[in-house]
């Protein structure tokens, strides 16, 4: 005799994804299909945005003898949850994580979108778990994996993601109810049916064709996302900057110096480019005395092309009165055809960024005298400036067209001598120590954002840029320096950098 | 406005005897405490129970009907003391609220009411927060029961066992003159099942006829001599009442195979489908609860019966007490009973079972497997139930956060700046959303020492220095006990430290329910109570109200709170709606006006992601759930870029943030004009003109 068990289901979801209304739905499918049902979960009054859990049991009345009525769990028991659905991607983790997704029952029904939590967003730079190595975990531990977008799902149907969650489950197939028992309830609840009813034919065959055809970790290139395309090409960049790239570096370089010069082209001039060019091609000598694969060449020409278009005031108002940018805003806001979208930027330059815009020698002398530096101080409140003005637009219009001027000012000066002392360095050390020389390389990433962002980067960048000659030689010298990187990325607050030169200064004392 | 609306729901309480009622555990309490002609109902919000009170309120006109008094109270304190009618008249009554937190806030009543004891049945609702998802400290209700002589029932998690408590609980009430506790856990209170409906019944005595035919006792004064005759007649009657009803009317339930199996089990009754299912899983007992093993299940876990225990034991090598939570009292209990009774059967429970921690399905089953297979039901062999696990890395922690646009989020931003400004601040935190000050982004405060006792948390910080200390405290706490343990104390006691009221106008955290000064027009309450009148009238001369999405006005005022010569408590109403309860209110009204073709500017947040760098200082000062990170599309920059999602409600912040920290220029705000005017429109088509020739 078949043993008689209820089928068990647990929703994995975020607080404000309406996993209570999904709940709701699934025990009006299920009474409307002749079941038992038992719902409970952990509500969100007290979870906001935090992960929730919802767990039914069903239990065919037809299975029951005449007054009798199961014992069902008010909780997910490992071992014994036929279905988890998670509504997004690293819930499906979690319900890894709490033995909820076995291999001998469980189909997890997961959404592949993120939404990332407040560590991997707080990070000071790259913090996101990866969501193909949790493929490869999801993949190996349920029974059967159903994955599909539920947020794009939703949009596309102009829905909500409950609707495309229970239009999951259905379409995942494992549960015995018919289509329009769900739909029967989805009419029941009475808020938002058309949407609702939509939304729930998009999750259902959605779900229906993710169960026909399983993801791949193709879905997960460079194990985090795809990237857009970039306006910054090889093939945009001007016919005698390209030949000095394809004649004179190896092919291997040739892509991502023509993204550099492509952009520093656009930032201030061909010349410029030129500079980065010559620049590129010193390194390059010194790579090229070196068998491997140029990872220094590669690292630097990602770091330089970078330092060399740092973010000024000229090159900010550039980037905001960019043809197509409006048209960009307004699919991101999405702003329907007869809206109309006015743009407000939020700019406040410090006094050091006034001064750093202005010619060298009078930027200098500003920034030296209190007098006008207090003067300069009432220049800084916050601004708004409205670019769908006319006045607004031709002020940052204005500044951009500064650009011209650019090498002649104090913030140019400024970036140009620490590029060429960063330069420098790499040169003169790596000849005798290579992955030191690359790592320098890589630590232009410390050195990024604006105002006092800008000025903590470049102090972990001096600290660490002090050491590396202390470091030279020594057999774990790249190593070394990339946790002292790292360090600098864990906390704004120095804290970490801060201990790893102090552990660093009693392991090598040669660093002291 | 409640977060959650029941006025569909509520018509079930309609329901007549015979028809069938479909819903949540905690409509079928309403329901049943109907069906038992309660007199008055009252009670305060909190999780697993807030639910209950909204179902209350929205259930006001059905009660009216009934000639049912429901009150929202102002604390569990209030809400205890409410049960006094019951001391002197025969009128049932029913208070609610989550504990342990509110069963401590009521304890003063609640010792005051058992000791003087109870003539109409006295019923308390508790929502157990105990366990995983919990959002308090772990400690049990038992030890009220125990200290102050109230029986505690704790019956098995479905509808008809729960509706039948509360029944049974109101005469357990009469027959021993003693208040009764019901314990619903969590998942009891949300555990959606049915049950066969009864009538609704009318309370046979009726407050007015109290208030008309006033009634006095002096035995039921808590004054001595009386309180030395109440504790007598604790032990002498009421106990021994409460245990001939238990026993007579069969509360407590004998399961399971009764064929002289040599073990048995021993468990509360809210525990019995998890030990269940275990049971099942070990192929021990059947879907629909036929068990091999003998069940003694406590649908009363407070007072024990000596008699069923021992009885119980009799014949068997061992029993497995299944009691959740620590210490383990009726384990201590039932020891006591079968030594004094000298029989030797063995006493098993902490030790296969852990003594802290919540019993979920696996520990259970783990705990099951090893006193079963040491008294030789199960094979000895471990046999792995489960594949072993494969686990997925680096799963982050998804800790509970302010919900996008949320009023206090500038507030925490506004305080984490000044902070960098003035260096570090001494912060005491309170009970509320704003207890998520203490989590990242913000890692704010170092205490929460309770409901509404923030500034009280803070009353030793007051001697001479020139650094100021900060306490912070929400509206709800302020109204639940703030006012006088926080407020009044520091007037009285001349505390010069800073206090922030979080004014957001509801008791948001507990679902959004009114408070005292909330602005809405409520029918049957008076609300719009000004705090600042209050704070006022007990004696704070130094008083400043900012709207926090102000993030300038906001330091500037924490600023001056924290400098100025003046010496006191110096308060700081931090103002802006709950953008939850906002949203829910404004969101149908923008709607229809987009529908009806009106001028509406909706407005967002965005960043460019070509400017922005990657650091996300932004993130670190704000935390809002719309503003996240993408991939970078720029393929030189690896560090994911900020970015704002759809979920934004344009609150403001990111630009205030944006400012206030001189963050960084890549935030822009849009409004979109939706159904725009022709004079928009004719502006607009010259702007992009002229833009167009200079761009």
């Amino acid at each position: 005799m078949r043993r008689l068990r209820p089928i068990t289901l647990t929703i994995a979801a975020l607080g404000g994804q309406g996993g209570g209304v999904v709940t709701d739905w699934l025990v009006m499918t299920a009474r409307r299909a002749g079941y038992f049902v038992q719902a409970t979960s952990v509500p969100g009054v007290a979870q906001r945005t935090g992960a929730t859990i919802y767990y039914l049991e069903f239990f065919a009345r037809g299975d029951a003898p005449a007054g009798r009525e199961p014992v069902m769990a008010l909780m997910p028991n490992p071992g014994d949850v036929d279905i988890v659905v998670a509504s997004e991607w690293m819930e499906a983790g979690r319900a890894i994580n709490r033995g909820l997704v076995t291999k001998d029952r469980t189909t997890l029904v997961a959404s592949t979108h993120r939404d990332y939590t407040i560590s991997e967003k707080m990070a000071l730079g790259e913090g996101r778990a990866s969501s193909r190595e949790l493929f490869e975990i999801a993949s190996a531990t349920a029974a059967k994996l159903v994955g599909f977008d539920m947020l794009k799902t939703a949009e596309a149907a102009d829905g909500r993601i409950s609707a495309v969650i229970l239009g999951g489950i259905a379409g995942a197939g494992v549960l015995p109810f018919g289509i329009e028992d769900y739909h029967h309830a989805i009419k029941e609840s009475g808020v938002g049916v058309e949407a609702s009813l939509r939304a729930f034919e998009a999750g259902r065959l959605a779900a229906a064709a993710a169960a026909l055809t399983p993801l791949t970790a193709a879905a997960w290139p460079d194990n985090r996302g795809a990237i857009d395309a970039s306006d910054y090409t090889l093939a945009a960049l001007s016919a005698p900057l390209r030949a000095r790239i394809t004649g004179g570096f190896p092919v291997q370089l040739h892509e991502l110096l023509g993204m550099a010069a492509a952009r520093l082209s656009d930032y201030q001039d061909a010349t410029y480019a030129g500079v980065f060019l010559d620049r590129m091609e010193r390194i390059h000598r010194i790579d090229g005395a070196k068998p491997g694969d140029f990872a220094l060449s590669a690292a630097a020409a990602r770091a330089l092309g970078l330092w060399m278009s740092f973010e000024d005031v000229m090159r900010v108002a550039q980037l905001k009165t960019r043809r197509g940018r409006l048209m960009r805003i307004r699919r991101e806001v999405r702003a329907q055809p007869g809206d109309l979208v006015q743009i407000r930027e939020f700019v406040k330059p410090r006094v050091e960024e006034i001064c750093g815009t202005l010619p060298a020698g009078l930027g200098r002398r500003l920034l030296a005298s209190a007098r006008a530096h207090r003067a300069l101080a009432r220049l800084t409140a916050g601004r708004r400036i409205s670019t769908s003005t006319i006045s607004g637009f031709a002020m940052l219009r204005t500044l951009a067209a500064l650009r011209r001027f650019r090498r002649g000012s104090l913030r140019f000066r400024i970036e140009n001598q620490r590029i060429e002392a960063w330069l420098g360095q790499i040169a003169e050390v790596a000849p005798d120590d290579y992955g030191l020389a690359v790592e320098l390389a890589e630590c232009q990433t410390l050195v990024k954002g604006y105002g006092d962002t800008h000025e903590r980067g470049w102090s972990s960048f001096s600290q660490i840029s002090a050491l590396a000659p202390a470091l030279l030689g020594h057999p774990d010298s790249a190593a070394l320096l990339r946790t002292l990187r790292e360090a600098a990325l864990a906390d704004d607050g120095g804290v970490q950098l801060e201990r790893a030169i102090s552990a660093l200064r009693s392991r090598a004392p040669a660093a002291a | 406005m409640a977060e959650r609306s029941f006025a569909k729901e509520v018509q079930s309480l309609r329901l007549n005897a015979g028809a069938e009622f479909e819903g949540e555990g905690i409509l079928a309490v309403t329901k049943a405490l109907l069906q038992s002609g309660v007199g008055y109902v009252g009670g305060y919000q909190g999780a697993p129970i807030s639910h209950l009170m909204d179902v209350l309120a929205d259930a006001s006109v059905i009660l009216g009907e009934l000639g049912v008094r429901f009150e929202s109270s102002a604390s569990e304190a209030t809400a205890a003391a409410m049960l006094a009618a019951s001391v002197n008249y025969p009128i049932r009554g029913a208070v609610t609220w989550k504990s342990t937190v509110g069963t401590n806030v009521a304890s003063d009543a609640l010792s005051n009411l058992a000791s003087a004891g109870v003539l109409g049945g006295a019923l308390i609702v508790l929502g157990e927060d105990y366990g995983e998802g919990a959002s308090i400290m772990q400690e049990r209700t038992h030890a009220f029961a125990m200290k102050s002589q109230m029986w505690l029932l704790d019956p098995r998690p479905n509808l008809p066992a729960i509706v039948q408590a509360v029944e049974q609980g109101f005469e357990l009430s009469e027959a021993s003159n003693t208040p009764v506790m019901l314990m619903l856990r969590i998942r009891a209170c949300h555990v959606v099942g049915q049950f066969r409906a009864k009538d609704n019944r009318r309370p046979p005595f009726t407050l007015q006829q109290a208030m008309n035919n006033p009634s006095r006792s002096f035995e039921r004064i808590i004054l001595p001599p009386s309180t030395y005759a109440q504790e007598r007649a604790k032990i002498e009657q009421r106990w021994p009442a409460a245990v001939r009803f238990i026993k007579e009317r069969k509360l407590n339930e004998f399961l399971g195979a009764n064929d002289g199996c040599d073990v048995g089990i021993v468990l509360q009754g809210g525990l019995y489908n998890t030990v269940l299912r275990a049971l099942e899983r070990l192929g021990l007992a059947d879907v629909f609860g036929e068990s091999k093993i003998p069940l003694y299940v406590l649908n009363v876990t407070y007072p024990l019966v000596p008699d069923e225990f021992t009885g119980f034991a009799q014949g068997k090598k061992a029993i497995l007490i299944i009691e959740e939570g620590q210490p383990e009292f009726i384990e201590q209990a039932a020891s006591l009973f079968l030594r004094q009774a000298d029989i030797q059967t063995r006493i098993v429970g902490k030790g296969p079972l852990p003594m802290a921690g919540e019993y979920t399905g696996a520990v259970m089953l783990a705990g099951l497997r090893k006193f079963l297979a040491e008294f030789g039901r199960l094979p000895a062999a471990e046999v792995p139930l489960l594949p072993a696990a494969m686990l997925a890395r680096n799963v982050p922690m998804r800790p509970s956060g302010l919900c996008t646009g949320c009023p206090e989020r500038p507030l925490f931003a506004s305080m984490k700046l000044l902070a960098r400004e003035m260096g570090p601040m001494q912060v005491s935190a309170d009970i509320g959303c704003h207890s998520f000050s203490t989590l990242p982004p913000f890692d704010l405060a170092g205490t929460i020492m309770g409901y509404g006792l923030g500034a009280a948390a803070g009353a030793s910080f007051n001697v001479p220095n020139p650094r100021r200390a900060l306490s912070m405290m929400g509206d709800g706490g302020f109204w639940h006990n703030g006012l006088t343990s926080g407020i009044g104390n520091a007037v009285f006691n001349r505390h010069d430290g800073v206090t922030i009221i979080v004014d957001n106008g509801y008791s948001a955290a507990t679902g959004g329910q009114y408070i005292p000064s909330s602005s809405a027009e409520i029918k049957g309450r008076r609300a719009r109570n000004r705090i600042e009148t209050a704070v006022r009238g007990v004696g704070v001369e130094w008083v400043r109200t900012v709207r926090t999405y102000d993030m300038k006005q906001t330091m500037g005022v924490l600023r001056e709170a924290l400098l100025t010569k003046f010496t006191g408590p110096k308060i700081v109403i931090a103002e802006g709606e709950c953008q939850l309860n906002r949203q829910r209110r404004v969101a149908p009204a923008i709607k229809k006006l987009i529908g009806d073709g009106e001028r509406v500017v909706r407005e967002r947040f965005g960043i460019d992601s070509e400017v922005c760098t990657g650091d996300h200082s932004c993130i670190r000062l704000s935390g809002c759930p719309s503003l996240t990170v993408k991939t970078n599309p720029d393929p030189l920059r690896r560090d994911p870029v900020a970015y704002v999602d759809n979920s934004c409600v344009g609150c403001g912040v990111c630009g205030e943030v944006a400012h206030a920290a001189v963050l960084c220029p890549s935030f822009y705000r849009a409004d979109v004009i939706v159904n725009p005017t022709a004079w928009d429109r004719i502006k607009a088509r010259l702007r992009a003109a002229v833009i167009s020739l200079l761009a």
